[in-house]
């Protein structure tokens, strides 16, 4: 028997391809963390999380009727930002804001006119901390509602502190104009729908044929170890490869999220993603061999770590040096950094090159790595 | 693959092989201990031994899947540990559980294996109708692996492993847990390849019978072998030692066997046909404290008897381990002495699973202190109709009545009276012994003073004090199996549930199980139990054999041989009884379809 | 009733044997809770301190450089370029050397000093427009401290209108403090949930269901038994992510720990209440697994934890209804950080109350009717 040559080679892990894709659509369980569970994280991610803040519900304390204060409370009526509730006094606006009615109380003092007159006037500004991130957007809103109204006072001479120049801020964001949240969440999105197929499936259904016992009636076959490797991650590699495609297509029609680099950098580097997700499955599945435990180590491992220290949701930069650390050996946020230049910044080789270049070596290690870890023996 | 000096090599070859495993936290094993011996080629070699023995670790060794310690091991000419992958390129081997993908079809399952071996298209066309005429699977091509009944499972398992022809077959196990039909088949299959086509097995079993019928036999004990040569050499170890004991009327077989073996002199007895069979001791031995084998058969006709297997192999075994004499059990309190109180009662109970009819209007009555066998083929319906006597499946119509309790009304009550030994190990194997029976206790509602009381009479009566601070998932089978049995009688039920319990346990377990079982049932416990071992009906005072969902034959054991009906003239085993019977109903059903 | 309290207690016992005798399941109980409300509470915020920027200083008077030494000196930003052209700025940014460039225009101080209004341009990369905002509104405030440094030292009258900014419950506004106090749910529900589904499933996987169901045990103290350990696991991991906001973030804690545990508990029922549900919907632990992930994903990713409720549309806003964690987090953070009592939670109570009811009368009925 010729159990060396390339073409019985082909023929073996064909075979097992062939098993292995039957398997897949007959297990409801590959179906649900493979389809089932990128789609709700689709519906999730492109619908369900926004960051966006808009029509803040705010209480105005409007404590004096005179024209200026009218005109304040006007500007923050009219401002698509806000959703201005009117009260007279402050104690039915601390109510609102204890209840979680509004977020944010903005004060109009008693002598607003008298003191506007005088040249110096003052908003009480309280803001609701239960959400930092959000009381802090809001507070630049109120802050915007303000200039504008002390602008619109000068231009119109009402004041006497026209002269005397200052700088204003215009912010531009390159690469999201809108500043729509949806941009960077779509991405993100993709690294965890990757995750879960390359790394979390890959490492179950690898403990599984452990556990039933299936691969010692494998072994003793002319099948060789770097055969079942192959004839395992060829299957989940395409189903990964599906995963993306359902992404992409999400990101471009469902969500309206651009792609400006090319496809074909957007599928290389996804390519090397994936195949480091499947490596990472492959030797947690062989280090630990049963599937409970390899798929909650895949979870910690992989699909936590992609959520929160990938660079997607919250800054690298902003993290304490050891946290930091950590998360360059994490490939997640490599894949993060790619997706996110390839996306909304198109072709930027300078950033692609290092980035695959670490990733290539990452799946050529874990390669090396699980191929070690398959070998054909039980002790 | 003649050597050069003509003779025929043995096609494997072991030299004072070693293997020891080191599992966390526990002692080492040493599953192989210097074994040393050779596998004539084209002929069935047995690897007989109790549990531990080594069985297992010396077919992963041959199968290249495990690296010796130390010393020689020799495949087809070829050093295993030098190169494994030639070895499994020429070798088949059918691991105890064989690894089927069970989301795959039957055709797909040897299609998958066929790939693997490079089987071309015609060697295929030639190969799979055989395949399919001997394991009986051809109508079931398209049926899902993990829908198929625990003997086709193995029968598959073995077209898997036979797609192609190897050199060398080895089968780890492949009969446990498969009833005497099915296994009657495989090892027509597997002789019918080595008569005809010069196939050379290699084949660890538990049933002794079967390794009689092999060329060449191997005993192994404790990682040492014990004894090797043709299975006529082991039976004339106990050459004019064999005695059968034809009992004056009113005497009970099971009674006078689980005596005997007390005795200093004996060192086996057995139930066999309303008789008792026994093998006495070269010499005497020390430990027993009965007066001779004389003693506990008054008025018995005793007459010598040819040997068998079995009774050679148990010589050998009492020669290494002579200590462990099935042991007794004595109850805080007996029950009631026998009458003709029924304790079950069953009346054309019925248990649908949606259109399939799983347990078809069967009746029976079992009385107290009786011991009650459910016999069968798999998927005859004897797990279904336990789960409803146990109360854990309601039925869907028919009585049941358990200890006076109408169980489909009052299943908690009921359950007071039961106790439950499942067929899989399944007390909490992270717990230990003590920590496992203080569980039940509490949940049999046991407390104080009575609970450590209890606790203690287990402990003791099932010797499992030494090991009550181990994991019970830890334990050696044997042990298992008897925490399993302390934890079912903590509170005292007038009736045990035994599904299967002596499944994959060596000769030397049954005997100790089936003496407990023999003495609880004298101190009035009823016992209701299911095995695939038909000489165990033996110990039965009455057996039922079902088929389909139906109660083919009931009785009692003698009766049901005589139910058979065999018209050879030896008297037939339980065996030949039990497989004439369901396949002359099974005739019958058939022809009945065939006239409907 | 004794009787049945009895087997109750004995379940309990042996359930929390079997979880807590091996070291390794003990420390898996408590030490992925603890790390991870280290980790993450360190991760998990959205406030920054290392911005890298690059400036493209035109003017380079006096002015402009006393507004960059206001940016250098904020403590914040990192100044890792002086561009020379405009072209510049693209690569600085596309190669994400740079999270924003900082332009200041040839005539700036000019324009200042005549009186003028002027600007400076601030270019930030969008790829995480959240990042890019909250570093422009940090420029915001830098330029408006030099704004009025400007005019004081220029003689000039301060704006007309200014305000005084006061937050409640979170002075400096830190992610940090409203993050950590919502990981205690969490973190807290994740293995619960988990666990209880998977308590169940391995008894039938392993066989000991049947053990069990021979005994005198009802399907109620079936379910009590179980829902008892998971209950106790969960309170224990919520005090360890506690005891971490407490003794290492020194977030400081307003509310009274009776009342957030109070909380917490109703909390605990209803997502163990789930994953019984889950657990006697599951034939095997893989399934159970597969069924709690499938429900602790869009559980956790809906609470409101990373992004607020309030933004989701409004039929994920329904959706959110039933997901126990997203009243869980409300309670944690208005006990710990606004120090609200019992009556302010009782429309997070009732909530949670109800689905621990549905859910646990379902898995009991489950029990009883689904012994096959």
């Amino acid at each position: 028997m010729s159990a060396g040559t390339w073409r019985d080679k082909a023929r073996r892990v064909r075979a097992l391809m062939v098993k292995e894709t039957r398997q897949v659509i007959r297990d409801p369980s590959s179906i649900a963390i493979g389809v089932v569970l990128p789609m709700i994280l689709i519906l999730l991610f492109g619908y369900g999380l926004s960051l966006d803040v808009k029509n803040v519900p705010v209480a105005v304390v409007v404590e004096d009727p005179g024209p200026a204060a009218r005109e304040l409370v006007a500007g923050f009526q009219l401002s698509p930002y806000f959703h201005a509730q009117i009260t007279h006094a402050m104690q039915p606006a601390e109510k609102l804001m204890l209840e979680r009615s509004v977020d944010a109380i903005v004060r109009i003092p008693a002598d607003f006119e008298r003191r506007v007159n005088s040249g110096s006037a003052e908003v009480q500004v309280l803001l609701h901390g239960g959400d930092a991130n959000r009381a802090r957007i809001i507070q630049g809103y109120v802050q915007g509602a303000i200039q504008a109204w002390n602008a619109r006072q000068a231009a119109e001479g009402k004041t006497m502190t026209g002269a005397g120049g200052s700088v204003t801020v215009q912010q531009r964001l390159w690469f999201n104009d809108a500043n729509e949240s949806r941009y960077f969440l779509v991405p993100g999105l993709i690294v965890l729908v990757m995750t879960l197929i390359g790394a979390l499936l890959t490492a179950m259904v690898m403990a599984r044929e452990w556990e039933r016992g299936t691969l010692e009636s494998l072994f003793v076959t002319p099948v060789r170890s770097d055969e079942i490797l192959l004839g395992k991650t060829l299957p989940y590699f395409l189903l990964g490869l599906i995963g993306l495609a359902l992404c992409i297509v999400a990101a471009k029609y469902l969500f309206h999220v651009p792609l400006r680099g090319t496809l074909p950098v957007l599928l290389g580097a996804s390519t090397l993603y994936v195949l480091v997700a499947l490596g990472i499955g492959l030797l947690i599945s062989s280090a630990v061999k049963n599937q409970m435990v390899a798929s909650q180590l895949a979870m910690l491992a992989t699909f936590m770590p992609a959520l929160m220290l990938s660079g997607f949701l919250f800054d690298l930069r902003s993290m304490p040096a050891p946290i930091r650390l950590i998360t360059y050996v994490l490939p997640a946020r490599y894949y993060v950094t790619l997706l996110q230049t390839i996306f909304l910044a198109g072709n930027v080789w300078r950033v692609i090159v290092p980035n695959m270049l670490v990733l290539a070596g990452m799946a050529a290690l874990l390669g090396l790595g699980s191929r070690a870890a398959t070998r054909k023996r039980l002790d | 693959m003649k050597n050069t000096n003509g003779a025929v090599p043995a096609v494997l070859v072991t030299r004072d092989l070693h293997k020891r495993f080191q599992p966390p936290r526990l002692p080492a094993v040493q599953a192989l201990d210097g074994v040393s011996f050779e596998a004539p080629r084209g002929m069935l070699t047995a690897l007989v031994g109790p549990d531990g023995a080594g069985k297992t670790t010396l077919m992963r060794l041959a199968a290249g899947l495990l690296h010796a310690d130390s010393g020689e091991l020799t495949v087809l000419g070829v050093d295993v540990s030098a190169d494994p992958q030639q070895i499994q390129d020429r070798i088949s081997y059918m691991p105890q559980r064989f690894g089927l993908y069970e989301d795959l079809t039957v055709a797909e399952n040897i299609d998958l294996y066929a790939d693997l071996h490079g089987v071309s298209p015609e060697a295929r066309a030639e190969r799979y109708p055989r395949l399919m005429e001997m394991t009986a699977l051809g109508p079931f091509k398209s049926r899902l692996a993990g829908k198929l009944s625990g003997g086709m499972k193995q029968k598959l398992g073995l077209a898997c492993t036979l797609v192609r022809s190897p050199e060398l077959l080895l089968l780890d196990e492949p009969t446990v847990g498969v009833d005497p039909l099915s296994r009657r088949e495989l090892w027509e299959i597997v002789r019918q390849l080595v008569d005809t086509q010069g196939l050379t097995v290699l084949l660890s079993t538990a049933y002794l019978d079967e390794a009689e019928r092999c060329g060449h036999v191997i005993v192994l004990h404790q990682g040492k072998v014990l004894a090797q040569g043709q299975p006529s050499d082991i039976t004339d170890i106990a050459r004019n030692r064999v005695f059968v004991a034809e009992l004056p009327a009113g005497q009970n077989a099971r009674v006078v066997q689980s005596r005997l073996l007390d005795e200093p002199d004996v060192i086996d007895a057995v139930p066999d046909a309303g008789r008792v069979r026994f093998v006495r001791a070269e010499r005497p031995r020390a430990t027993a404290a009965g007066a001779g084998a004389a003693n506990a058969l008054v008025g018995a006709q005793v007459s010598a008897a040819t040997p068998r297997f079995e009774d050679g192999f148990m010589s050998l075994l009492r020669r290494v381990a002579d200590q462990e004499h099935a042991s007794t059990i004595s109850l805080d309190r007996p029950l009631a002495a026998r009458d003709d109180e029924v304790v079950v009662h069953v009346h054309d109970l019925v248990r649908k699973f949606g259109a399939f009819t799983a347990v078809d209007h069967i009746s029976f009555d079992v009385h107290r202190g009786a011991i009650f066998g459910l016999l069968g083929p798999n998927g005859a319906g004897k797990t279904t109709t336990f789960r409803m006597l146990c109360g854990l499946l309601p039925a869907t119509d028919g009585e049941l009545r358990v200890a006076g309790a109408d169980v489909r009304h009052a299943r908690a009550s009921a359950r007071a009276h039961l106790g439950y030994v499942a067929q899989k190990f399944s007390l909490y194997g992270a717990l230990t012994v003590a920590e496992n029976l203080d569980f039940f206790a509490s949940a049999y509602g046991l407390r104080g003073s009575r609970k450590g009381a209890r606790i203690a009479w287990a402990m003791e009566q099932f010797e499992l004090a030494a090991h009550a601070h181990e994991p019970s998932g830890q334990l050696p089978g044997g042990y298992k199996q008897r925490l399993a049995m302390a934890a079912a009688l903590l509170h005292e039920p007038e009736i045990l549930f035994l599904d299967e319990p002596t499944s994959g346990a060596d000769p030397l377990a049954r005997r100790a199980f089936w003496r407990r079982i023999t003495a609880l049932a004298e101190q009035g416990v009823t016992i209701i139990v299911t095995t695939h071992f038909m000489q165990e009906a033996e110990y039965c005072d009455r057996i039922a054999i079902m088929d389909a969902g139906r109660v083919l034959a009931e009785g009692r054991p003698e009766e049901i041989r005589h139910m058979a009906d065999l018209s050879e003239a030896h008297e037939p085993s339980m065996e030949d009884a039990f497989i004439a019977i369901v396949e002359r109903s099974r005739r019958n059903g058939q022809s009945r379809e065939v006239a409907a | 009733m004794l009787e049945a309290l009895l087997r109750i207690i004995a379940l309990t016992r042996k359930e929390l044997l079997a979880v807590l005798k091996d070291r390794r399941s003990r420390m898996s109980l408590l030490v992925p809770a603890i790390v991870q409300g280290l980790v993450f509470g360190y991760a998990a915020t959205y406030d920054l301190n290392h911005v890298p920027y690059a400036v493209l200083d035109q003017d380079r008077s006096a002015a402009s450089r006393q507004l960059l030494a206001g940016l250098d000196g904020s403590g914040v930003f990192e100044r890792v370029a002086d561009l020379r052209s405009p072209r510049d700025i693209q690569s600085y940014i596309d190669e994400r050397r740079v999270l924003l460039v900082v332009q200041i225009k040839q005539d700036f101080e000019r324009k200042l000093q005549q009186g003028q209004g002027t600007d400076v341009q601030v270019i930030a990369d969008g790829r995480n427009s959240n990042t890019a905002a909250t570093a422009s509104s940090y420029v915001t405030a830098v330029v408006g401290a030099f704004n009025d440094n400007w005019r004081r030292d220029h003689g000039l009258s301060p704006q007309v209108l200014t305000s005084t900014d006061r937050a409640w419950y979170n002075p400096n506004l830190e992610t940090r403090w409203n993050m950590i106090p919502g990981l205690i749910g969490t973190l807290a529900m994740i293995q619960t949930l988990m666990l209880t589904a998977m308590s169940v499933a391995r008894e039938r996987e392993q066989g000991t269901f049947d053990q069990l169901l021979v005994t005198p045990f009802r399907p109620f103290e079936i379910m009590a038994g179980k829902a008892l350990p998971s209950m106790l696991v969960g309170i224990t991991q919520a005090a360890g992510v506690f005891l971490v906001a407490q003794l290492w973030f020194r977030i400081p804690f307003a509310g009274s720990i009776v009342t957030l545990f109070s909380g917490l508990v109703m909390f605990l029922l209803a997502a163990i209440g789930i994953g019984l549900l889950l657990s006697a919907v599951a034939a095997t632990m893989q399934q159970a697994m597969l069924f709690s992930l499938l429900f602790i994903m869009p559980f956790s990713l809906l609470s409101g934890l990373t992004t607020p409720v309030s933004n989701m549309p409004s039929v994920l806003q329904y959706f959110t209804a039933i997901n126990p964690l997203r009243y869980a987090i409300d309670i944690a953070r208005r006990v710990y950080l606004e120090g609200v009592g019992l009556p302010l939670l009782t429309h997070d109570l009732w909530p949670l109350a109800l689905i621990a009811a549905v859910t646990l009368s379902a898995a009991s009925w489950m029990f009883g009717n689904r012994i096959t």
